[in-house]
């Protein structure tokens, strides 16, 4: 299998002893022996996979194979219709947008988009928007609230590109704006961290009033790499900023910072796409189902409020 | 992700002593000029000879822009809970502590009101010396609570940002400070009240990315480092050296993200006029 993280190798290598016996499926002890190797394969995936570190959590959510916006857009939903640009500058490829019917919701789904080879991921800069991305986002947002549709916003980001032109543009403004005008829109938000959630470049898409995790996700202020370049001066700490960070859906549930975790296939979303694409659907119209009765002055009153709450402090 | 790269950069302690040394005279970082510092103070903190701003703390802004005896803080004792029981080389309370006892501060921001001109307003002023003027719970808190103090009072806010950007050691929660403080202020633009923003040398990462570029006017002191992303970064991410005076309150200016820039020695006179077309 390739893009094997190396927590994943006495899984792999037991799967593969298994398919090398199944050429002699015909003789009987061997289909004994085989059925014995499976069951410990669910054991051992288990015991792996449920006690995974922090760092591996962010391996997991970094995975090549994973899902990314647009393919929960096209599994997840119909009739998609990408809209374009942000009215001033640019179309910036790193975060998509559109109309999208889901279930019997009609949304304005916006996300960031990862590339899976070299050619696409510099077409998409890595998910790593600029300003123009996140002007982008807003203008579809106040579309939405123009048009009393409910947004869904995926975050899957390494950052806001901290590039010279992003600068010049106004990535500092950019990012603010949205967390100013998403914390006031008079539509229901509903924020899915679906991979990595790193810092300000996460948040510009992450103001809403349910913020929900995919299992194997990180959402922090930070990359452990660079937390441990600088806490650490030595890019050889990241197991321990990891550890450090609390940055994993547990922690943030329990800190109060997030609502929900959506649980992924065992070993992974990329183990089952489908699966995944229909586990997210599901909790994102029960979401919707709820939010949509709520007023909309009550609505973003109760929005500012969950933010109101968030910080730890001693009087 | 890289504002902490500068931010560690500007902690570094000899920043901030090579400019203030405890004797009585200072070296100006720009021009080498040897400074009495009882002249230095009478000229705002400001070099009289290359009008270098040097970087000055909570107490020296508060004395120049409120009306004497008018500062009435809020919150002061307010201090970090640790959510986190964050670890690196060194322990995050350990670190709060002699901070606290070596800076007088208890976080990065003062908060409280005061009078501009004889004009109440709510005032957040950041300080550098705490941590690098990082933002995590504490200073998303106070700023919250002074924004909402505006909102009650319908008084104008005014915030001094001084800032690495958001505190790493509070992770996640430095993050939603972000998201708490420029959620506190829509309320307040909804209630039509000025906020006005001022910007210092350096006002970088997070907190540039939230409230101090949400004023419903951007002023900035000259020649004070302004961005998201630290310089380091960019140099490294783009494999080229920055241009001269990029991310300067001058090249903020030209691109359309501060309103003007302002001398020290004007910068009161200037928000007490801005308040007045405000209100
Ligand atoms: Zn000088």
């Amino acid at each position: 299998m390739k893009n094997m993280l190396e927590f994943e190798k006495p899984i792999i290598d037991l799967e593969s002893k298994i398919d090398e016996m199944r050429k002699y499926e015909d003789n009987l002890d061997i289909r004994e022996e085989i059925e014995k190797l499976e069951s410990k394969v669910i054991k051992l995936k288990r015991n792996i996979y449920e006690n995974l570190t922090r760092w591996q959590r962010v391996q997991l959510a970094r995975h090549p194979e994973r899902p990314y916006t647009l393919d929960y857009i096209y599994m997840m939903g119909e009739k998609f219709i990408e809209l374009h640009g942000d009215r001033a500058y640019k179309d910036d490829k790193a975060i998509v947008g559109g109309f999208l019917k889901l279930g019997h919701h009609k949304v304005m789904v916006i996300g960031q988009q990862k590339g899976r080879d070299t050619k696409s991921n510099l077409y998409r800069n890595f998910g790593m928007a600029n300003p123009e991305g996140y002007r982008k986002a807003l203008r579809l947002m106040k579309l939405a609230e123009k048009f009393s549709k409910p947004v869904i916003t995926l975050i899957d980001t390494p950052g806001a590109f901290p590039g010279l032109e992003a600068e010049q543009n106004g990535q500092a403004e950019a990012i603010a704006r949205n967390l100013f005008e998403m914390s006031r829109l008079k539509v229901p938000i509903v924020v899915v961290i679906i991979g990595e959630g790193a810092s300000g470049g996460a948040l510009g898409l992450g103001v809403g009033d349910r913020i929900l995790m995919l299992q194997n996700t990180w959402y922090s202020v930070i990359s452990p790499e660079s937390c441990s370049s600088i806490l650490w001066r030595s890019w050889d700490y990241k197991e321990q900023a990891a550890e450090a960070l609390k940055l994993t859906a547990e922690d943030l549930l329990e800190f109060g910072i997030i609502d929900r975790i959506i649980p992924e296939p065992l070993g992974g979303a990329h183990r089952d796409h489908t699966f995944m694409a229909k586990t997210l659907k599901k909790a994102l119209i029960e979401e919707l189902d709820s939010l949509i009765k709520i007023k909309s002055d009550k609505l973003v009153q109760n929005r500012l409020e969950k933010f109101a709450k968030m910080g730890v402090y001693e009087e | 992700m890289g504002w902490f790269k500068r931010s560690k950069q500007n902690i570094s302690p000899d920043s901030q002593k090579r400019e203030m040394p405890d004797g009585q005279w200072v070296k100006c970082s720009q021009c080498d000029e040897i400074i009495h510092n009882k002249q230095l103070e009478m000229n705002h903190w400001v070099c009289h000879k290359c009008k270098h701003h040097f970087r000055i703390g909570s107490d020296e802004y508060i004395s120049l822009l409120l009306d004497r005896n008018s500062f009435k803080e809020l919150d002061r004792k307010m201090k970090s809970g640790d959510p986190l029981n964050f670890v690196d080389t060194k322990n995050y309370k350990e670190r709060i502590n002699s901070t606290i006892k070596k800076t007088g501060l208890y976080d990065a921001v003062k908060t409280g009101t005061g009078k501009i001109d004889g004009k109440r307003v709510s005032f957040g002023c950041m300080d550098f010396k705490f941590i690098g003027g990082s933002m995590g719970s504490v200073v998303g808190e106070k700023l919250s609570r002074a924004i909402d103090k505006a909102y009650e009072d319908k008084i104008p806010m005014i915030i001094i940002s001084q800032s690495g950007g958001a505190r790493m050691m509070e992770a996640a929660f430095s993050l939603m400070q972000m998201a708490k403080t420029s959620s506190r202020l829509a309320r307040l633009a909804d209630a039509k009240i000025p906020y006005i923003s001022v910007l210092t040398d350096p006002t970088t990462g997070g907190t540039t990315a939230s409230y101090a570029m949400l004023g419903d006017v951007n002023i900035a002191e000259p020649k004070a480092l302004i961005g998201f992303a630290g310089p380091r970064v960019i140099r490294e991410t783009i494999g080229k050296d920055l241009p001269e005076g990029f991310q300067k309150s001058e090249f903020l200016e030209d691109h359309g993200f501060v309103d003007f820039i302002v001398e020290r020695k004007d910068l009161k006179e200037k928000i007490s006029t801005m308040i007045d077309y405000l209100t």
